[in-house]
């Protein structure tokens, strides 16, 4: 039987007779398709094939492609028992391989794969160990919380003041402008639907109940997960990666005090001010579609909204964002605290920071909601 | 003469869960030693050290400090010996929302009750050791990496430690400046009584300074040598000791 498997770019030929192949090398074999010749190599391989040799007398320039056939020859040829005859190849080519093959160092970590049921127990022990974590994460950051109040603590003002201005005064021009665009939003979808009715009027109701009590601390939150709590797991996680968390522990200085306290507090300060601030100028976005777009008369408008307005609706608002503020910088220092040791991680802390936090500020609304329905509230 | 002994280090078994580095290690480091630990990289010399540190427990066996068992101890104990202990990370480890001043005023302030002034006119004097005067007011990203390890040293300085650890010092630096550095870690060892502990597989380094030494190996999991490195390099107990030693060259 005589096969032969001409790549005519390439100048690879595989001639195959009397159970042993023949890898022809002639000309240059550059950017070749090496795994279309791999394939053909393992095809016959399968087929009781002897031996493999080579001819390479007019192989001119040759590039990784080639190392790559080579390579991967060898190895079928290794796992079938197949002899290799690579004396007639250039003896560059000879070493390299020698080189490949040299390495018999095993990879510490068993990666072999394991079945299903102890990928799951795996996976259950993962989950008791986050857990467990998160509860000690909780257990010393509410220790220092109490050190704090009760004037121990190491925290440095300065720390405090930074990240304080960073959550505040720096964060008051995105969250006005986001509010008053999903003041308008709702505004105007409403009023398409109030308008059928002839009650556009209650355009003015619907968005400030609406902002006043969820719409605004939700806002405020998504947006202040996605700038601060991401940058306190990015500044953490960065510091984990510099050693930094660990010097801070052989100086014997609590992470808790030193690194969330500051952050916590200020995000739990500024958050209800947000919230406000987000309040107002949602109403304001409504007004804005209200006198406008609905030729509501302006001061009809505001006796409507303000009407609208009650203090218990206002309160539970702000209340959503003093927990939103919480939750965000927990998530956002948790997984800070808890990046691995490359720049990878920090990208990953990152992005579970935000995901985290959003998803625990809906489970809480949620419960905050049932609480208030309970209460009457 | 009997030296006192600093670290005691019994039937220590290194390791993350099942994944076992280094088993049933023991070797003392005595006062005023320059003790080097070295190997192979992956061997599992920054986990020893992190386990000396108390950063990571010991899967088995005991690290004693001062006659105190640092797995076993008290809050209090730990916190005793972390005072009197710098550590030299391998990157520095400054802190980088604070000045050079300020990183090493923070273990000042924590705990030593001196005044404010006190405590900057220390700093500076910590810096001026570690030939950095002048840099007072510097964030550790507006200076180079060697000078970020001599500031990362002055901070290891800050509390008059017995025990200074060192993970790759020279890592990362060019031949004079990781030559600077080795003397100064001579200086401070000499002057200062300091007992030192060095990480590292910088051969230079290993003789210049080293006067004991433990050779960990990745393959048997065990301590392969220990002694004087140039006693090693001398009498090598054997062809991974002396492999390393000549860099590869072998018998
Ligand atoms: N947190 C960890 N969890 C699990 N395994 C780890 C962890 N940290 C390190 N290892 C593993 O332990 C081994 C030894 O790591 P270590 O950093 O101690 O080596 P090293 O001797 O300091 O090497 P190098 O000279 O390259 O710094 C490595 O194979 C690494 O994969
Ligand atoms: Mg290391």
């Amino acid at each position: 039987m005589l096969t032969v498997l001409k790549h005519q770019k390439n100048n690879v030929q595989v001639v195959v007779q009397n159970n042993a192949a023949k890898i022809i090398l002639s000309g240059d074999v550059l950017e070749c398709d090496s795994d279309n010749i791999v394939q053909q190599v393992q095809k016959f391989s399968a087929e009781n094939l002897k031996s493999i040799s080579f001819e390479a007398q007019t192989l001119e320039k040759w590039d990784s492609s080639l190392l790559v056939i080579l390579y991967e020859t060898l190895r079928v040829a290794q796992a079938n028992g197949i002899n290799v005859n690579m004396s007639d190849l250039p003896q560059n080519l000879q070493d390299l391989m020698k080189l490949a093959f040299a390495d018999d160092r095993k990879p510490t970590h068993d990666d072999s794969q394991f079945s299903w049921l102890e990928s799951l127990g795996k996976k259950i022990i993962d989950l008791w160990e986050t857990i467990s974590q998160v509860c000690k994460f909780l257990g010393k950051t509410t220790v220092s919380v109490g050190k704090f109040l009760s004037g121990q603590s190491i925290m440095r003002g300065v720390d405090f003041y930074s990240a304080l201005n960073d959550c505040g005064p720096k964060a008051l021009a995105i969250v006005s402008l986001i509010s008053f665009l999903v003041g308008l939003i709702l505004a105007f979808v409403g009023a398409v639907q109030l308008q059928t009715f002839g009650a556009q009027i209650y355009v003015a109701s619907l968005v400030t109940i609406g902002m006043c009590r969820i719409m605004g601390a939700i806002m405020v939150g998504i947006i202040m997960a996605g700038r601060t709590g991401s940058s306190y797991a990015a500044t953490i996680g960065t510091m984990q990666v510099n050693e930094e968390l660990d010097a801070l522990q052989t100086m014997g200085m609590p992470a808790t005090d030193f690194l969330v306290l500051p952050r916590l507090l200020a995000l739990v300060l500024a958050m209800p001010i947000l919230t406000m601030l987000s309040d107002i100028m949602g109403m304001i976005g409504g007004a804005f579609i209200g006198v406008f777009m609905m030729q509501i008369p302006y001061q009809e408008y505001w006796k409507y909204a303000f009407d609208a307005f009650t203090l218990k609706n206002f309160l539970v608002g702000i209340f959503h964002g003093f927990c939103f503020g919480i939750i965000i910088a927990l998530c956002g220092c948790y997984s800070g605290l808890h990046c691995g040791r490359n720049a990878d991680s920090v990208g990953l802390a990152t992005t579970k920071s935000v995901v985290c936090a959003i998803v625990w500020m809906i489970v809480v609304t949620g419960i905050i909601t049932i609480i208030c329905q309970e209460l009457g509230l | 003469m009997t030296e006192k002994v600093k670290i005691d280090v019994r039937n220590l078994t290194v390791g993350y869960g099942d994944y076992v580095l280094l088993h049933d290690a023991e070797y003392q480091v005595k006062q005023g030693d320059v003790f080097i630990i070295m190997g192979g990289s992956g061997c599992g010399k920054s986990s020893m050290l992190r386990v000396l540190t108390g950063l990571i427990p010991p899967l088995k066996g005991s690290v004693v400090i001062d006659g105190t068992d640092i797995a076993n101890a008290s809050m209090e104990e730990v916190q005793k010996i972390r005072t009197k202990s710098g550590i030299l990370y391998q990157s520095g480890a400054l802190f980088s929302s604070m000045t050079l001043a300020e990183n090493i005023m923070l273990p000042l302030q924590q705990y030593t009750d001196y005044s404010p002034a006190t405590i900057r006119e220390l700093a500076s004097l910590k810096l001026a050791l570690v030939g950095l005067t002048g840099f007072d007011d510097f964030y550790p990203s507006e200076i180079s990496g060697g000078m970020k390890k001599r500031a990362g040293l002055a901070r290891a300085l800050a509390l008059d430690p017995d025990i200074v650890y060192f993970d790759e010092p020279s890592a990362g630096l060019d031949p004079i400046s990781s030559h600077n550095l080795d003397d100064l870690i001579l200086e401070i060892n000499q002057s200062l009584g300091t007992t030192i502990v060095v990480v590292t597989h910088e051969l230079a380094s290993i003789f210049a300074i080293g006067n004991n030494s433990i050779f960990l190996d990745a393959e048997t999991k065990t301590i392969l040598a220990r002694g004087n490195p140039k006693e090693l390099l001398k009498n090598p107990p054997n062809e991974a000791v002396y492999k390393f030693l000549t860099r590869g060259e072998g018998k």
